[in-house]
């Protein structure tokens, strides 16, 4: 029985090779109440706060590399704000600042709720996630990572290092559906970021299917309405309200004891219409 | 079984933790292990906010943190901050404004404002909700917990 607090990534393997049953730890705000609830009883925990190779994030020319470690508050600073404003978005929207203090990308990854906030980002940004272990690195894109509810494709000995996002230039969005504006799961989200120079649009939609799930007949609709050289459509508001309903489509989401499927369903009609609006109005201009 | 045996610096004091269970939360440990009652526990699941400390500074769920994890951390409870028997301006503008009523959410709440104002003086009001979105008040409806908030702001004659 033990806790083991590891500095380097070195040390992670080495436990995680001794231990294929050890319980890792990022902020633990999914794993504390599993475990208060007396679900979880690991005997062993290696708890990633102190892996400095974790932490925070950085740019490498087109990519921002955020360690898995980064926290939801790192995400708001203004800095990366800027480059991934989606992404802070939906980090801003995770429970309440002492949720943000603690929780990690690294951690709403490995966890892979449907329900997981970052995640329809991710998808939408063609994530890219780098695992470790003492084998070496691999890299898997968010959907041959995330394979089902809280399923992944993590191997015995692996952690994850970091996630690895485009800079793109281009608008984008998050919008998310709850009971109020802090501390709520997702009835439905949604992400939408546009790349002018690749002139593809991508949305992704969260808590409406078994994992997040990419809108694919929407993107390939919208994606010839506009007119790239302008950036615009030929009429806004009927455009808009077609790809919300090609979105809503694309969704699968189910009745549970947080919503109804019908009501999901509409919710990302709603979103979907309200974010190409929004992202439109700025393709327009300069913005 | 065998238990788990580490030290915790809390209030800037070495306490020792004796016979604890891998999963114990920090929650558990403050309270029922080391007597520390301030802390409050509820939904321990980071929902209420009313067990919220600091952790090198940050604010944080105490339910939420596995306590052997953050052995080399200094943890301040509500009963670190100001000095025993003294009012903080913080705790003394609860009860000036009326913000204290069954006073379960409190201890939490006081250790989130004072974490607010030390990182914003003279926080907006869109900040301050924000802030305290994580602390969970059944009583006061939060109009007298925020003009408590600005009681501290104008005393300290931030605004």
């Amino acid at each position: 029985m033990s806790v083991m607090t590891p500095a380097s990534l070195h040390e992670v393997y080495a436990a995680l090779d001794a231990d294929s049953d050890a319980q890792l730890l990022a902020g633990g705000t999914d794993f504390m109440v599993e475990a208060n609830f007396g679900h979880r009883r690991p005997s062993c925990v290696v708890a990633l706060r102190n892996v400095v190779e974790l932490r925070g994030w950085r740019r490498e020319d087109d990519t921002v590399i955020i360690g898995s470690g980064c926290t939801y508050r790192e995400m708001q600073s203004p800095s990366f704000v800027a480059l991934l404003p989606a992404l802070a978005a939906a980090a801003r929207t995770v429970g309440s600042p002492q949720i943000r203090n603690v929780g990690t990308i690294g951690g709403n990854v490995a966890t892979a709720s449907p329900a997981g906030d970052t995640l329809p980002v991710l998808a939408a940004l063609d994530a890219r996630i780098t695992l470790g272990s003492s084998r070496g690195a691999r890299r898997v894109s968010l959907d041959e990572f995330i394979v089902g509810p809280k399923r992944t494709t993590r191997q015995p000995g692996e952690v994850i290092v970091d996630v690895r996002v485009p800079v793109l230039d281009g608008p984008q969005e998050y919008l998310k559906i709850g009971t109020r504006n802090a501390m709520v799961i997702a009835v439905a989200d949604l992400a939408l970021v546009v790349d002018r120079r690749g002139e593809s649009v991508r949305c992704a939609m969260g808590s409406v299917g078994p994992t997040v799930l990419r809108a694919p007949a929407a993107e390939a609709w919208i994606n010839a309405e506009i007119d790239w050289v302008v950036g615009a459509v030929a009429d806004t508001s009927s455009v808009c309200a077609r790809f919300g309903a090609l979105a809503a489509a694309d969704a699968r989401p189910i009745d549970d004891h947080r919503s109804t499927a019908a009501y999901r369903r509409r919710g990302i009609e709603v979103m979907a219409t309200r974010a190409l609006g929004r992202v439109l109005e700025r393709l327009g201009g300069n913005a | 079984m065998s238990r788990l045996h580490y030290r915790l610096r809390v209030n800037a004091e070495s306490r020792e933790v004796r016979d604890a269970y891998v999963t114990d939360s920090l929650l558990t440990v403050l309270r029922d292990r080391l007597g520390l009652y301030g802390t409050k526990g509820a939904c321990e699941q980071g929902e209420c906010g009313s067990c919220s400390v600091l952790i090198d500074g940050d604010l944080v769920c105490a339910c939420l943190v596995l306590a052997a994890s953050v052995a080399e951390t200094d943890i301040v409870t509500v009963e670190g901050i100001g000095v025993p028997g003294v009012l903080t301006d913080v705790q003394q503008a609860f009860i000036d404004q009326g913000a204290v009523q069954c006073g379960f959410c409190t201890p939490g709440l006081v250790v989130a404002v004072e974490d607010l104002l030390r990182q914003d003086a003279a926080p907006s009001e869109m900040h301050v909700k924000e802030a305290l979105s994580g602390n969970i008040c059944r009583c006061t409806g939060y109009g007298r917990i925020f003009a408590a908030v600005e009681q501290v702001v104008a005393l300290r004659g931030a605004r």
